[in-house]
């Protein structure tokens, strides 16, 4: 559980397209590190590449090397699920199953993975993804209805509680609060603040006061221009990023002079 | 005296726009039951002699049951069977289209596949009497001498091929493409999100299907489905043409059988009096049976609503 990602200077492709250049990065484990840039910088494009979910809009491909504890993800005869059973993706907008009862979410990226799982030990994990996602009091009476009839806050930690059903050693976390009112995104937030004690975090997120709050290290990701590719500008310490930027451009954005 | 200013008249020829659309949206819901209503009057009043007359005097000479129901059961069978091929094959081309084969081949595919919904009947009908029936004469031989012990593939086989599983798999033909193109768009809605949640837990393409897609779909299968069966069911020329009509019997690969929409077909041109009127009640059968199984159909979504997405 927990391991570290080391990216090697990694390009991202879409077809013909460069959209992220040259990314060398150490996220540790048991670490938050949060990922921040104006729209359109490749922060997202760059995040899906560590649990090679990128490769599902058609054209996606990347150079360079992403090593999970040493293990290169895009090595040969590596299976991309394979990967993402083990790099697990908490998306924009909370998206369980709509056809699956509460429970039935939980459980979905279990069974999937051709597991037999007994009902005892499926009301256990159940029990504890609820719990270790901060749901398991409001839902534990309902767990047979949809997940859908949840609010939105709910049914993002409803995902939460599924994607760490499947023990990942990483969460990958996309924008998860962008959709979320203050209260949702503060449960979220202290939800990831425990989450790293097992797992290591990995958060996109547009509002800076959110990085500052939940993250270990920042990475701020910049784009020259359209059509020019994203790039990693600075990564530090959220402390340094925030106070004592080295570079002009993470200076501008955390200050809030553009982006 | 105070004027309330939020009653100003700027709006009224927005509001005219809006009474001829809702005035036509309803006219149009209004026409379709007076049309259904309509349907169900005629076919009562014209069949009404039937149940009327005395047993005796109906083809068969027992009463309209014992006419009515060996061609409701032909009937039956031949959408069954037609189902029973088409809705795997259907589904199957439809999840290749939407998300295995690759997009050069998806689109063409997926063109072919809705023109053949636009073939006339009669087309398919004179295919499986001419081409279809004769090739599955060596097959119906060996069903017969092989599986010959259950009552469905008794000997002997037919030798022209003119039977009920021929006209069964010429009506599968017909509705593949049905089933096809509507659950075909149905999976392509499914939502994205969806989709990359499966994935993102580990999911394999097909379990993701199976998680995702499917699920999602459902009440969109069965609906196709249920059109597929509304042809099947009434679908009159291919099946005249390619069955040899006559008694109920089990054996789907012998001459024999008969269905509701064929028998009033091939008999309505010389059909009077009592003769029309008992056609016509077979009509109102065939209406029912229609009427009947779209209602389990609806029943069966209604059930799922709680988890349909819909929410």
């Amino acid at each position: 559980m927990a391991k570290r990602i080391d990216v090697n200077d990694l390009n991202v492709y879409y077809s013909k397209f460069l959209a992220v250049e040259g990314v060398s990065i150490n996220i540790e484990p048991k670490s938050v590190t949060a990922f921040i840039g104006p729209s359109g910088c490749g922060k997202s494009t760059f995040l899906r590449t560590l649990n090679r979910m990128h490769e599902v809009i058609p054209g996606g491909r990347v150079e360079g090397e992403v090593l999970l504890d040493g293990d290169d993800l895009y090595g040969p005869g590596v299976d991309p699920v394979t990967v993402r059973s083990q790099i697990g993706m908490v998306f924009q907008r909370p998206n369980p199953f709509p056809t699956m009862s509460i429970k039935d979410n939980v459980l979905a990226g279990v069974k999937l993975n051709g597991q037999k799982i007994s009902k005892s030990d499926a009301d256990a994990l159940v029990e504890k993804s609820l719990r270790g996602a901060n749901l398991w009091n409001e839902v534990k009476d309902r767990l047979d209805k949809p997940g859908s009839g949840l609010s939105g806050g709910q049914q993002q930690r409803l995902c939460i509680a599924r994607t760490i059903a499947v023990k990942p050693d990483v969460i990958l976390m996309d924008e998860p609060c962008s959709a979320l009112d203050p209260i949702s995104t503060l449960a979220i937030e202290d939800l990831i603040n425990e989450l790293k004690n097992d797992y290591t975090v990995v958060i996109v997120t547009h509002n800076m006061q959110q990085a500052a709050r939940v993250s270990d290290k920042t990475a701020f990701f910049n784009i020259a221009g359209t059509g020019k590719p994203g790039k990693l500008i600075e990564f530090n310490d959220t402390a340094a990023i925030f106070s004592n930027p080295e570079q002009k451009a993470t200076e501008d954005y955390v200050s809030g002079r553009f982006g | 005296m105070t004027t309330n200013a939020l009653t100003s008249k700027s709006s009224t020829s927005g509001r005219a726009g809006d009474k001829i659309f809702s005035g036509a949206a309803l006219g149009a819901g209004v026409l379709i039951l007076i049309t259904l209503f309509a349907v169900a009057v005629f076919l009562l009043i014209q069949a009404l002699p039937t149940f009327m007359a005395d047993p005796a005097d109906i083809s068969g000479g027992e009463g309209f049951f014992a006419y009515i129901w060996p061609i409701v059961i032909g009937t039956v069978i031949a959408a069954a069977i037609a189902l029973l091929i088409a809705t795997p094959i259907g589904l199957g081309v439809a999840l290749f289209i939407s998300h295995f084969a690759p997009r050069r081949i998806a689109g063409p595919l997926g063109y072919v596949i809705d023109l053949l919904a636009a073939i006339p009947s009669v087309i398919y009908g004179a295919w499986g009497y001419m081409v279809l029936a004769p090739a599955l004469v060596p097959g119906y031989d060996w069903l017969a001498a092989n599986m010959g012990f259950i009552p469905i593939f008794e000997g002997p086989a037919s030798q022209t091929g003119k039977t009920m599983l021929t006209a069964g798999i010429v009506l599968a033909v017909m509705v593949l493409p049905i089933i096809t193109s509507l659950s075909r768009e149905i999976f392509l809605q499914t939502p994205k999100l969806h989709e990359e949640a499966a994935l993102a837990l580990g999911a394999t393409r097909w379990e993701m299907i199976t998680t995702a897609v499917l699920p999602f779909a459902r009440p969109g299968i069965i609906s196709a489905v249920m059109l597929g069966l509304g042809r099947a069911l009434g679908e009159t020329m291919a099946v005249a043409l390619v069955l040899s009509t006559g008694g109920l019997i089990p054996s789907l690969i012998q001459s024999g059988n008969q269905t509701i929409a064929a028998e009033i077909a091939l008999n309505f041109p010389e059909a009077f009096g009592l003769r029309l009127a008992e056609l016509i009640a077979a009509g109102l059968v065939l209406f029912l049976i229609t009427l009947v199984v779209n209602m389990i159909a609806r029943a069966i979504i209604a059930r799922h609503k709680e988890f349909s997405g819909a929410n």
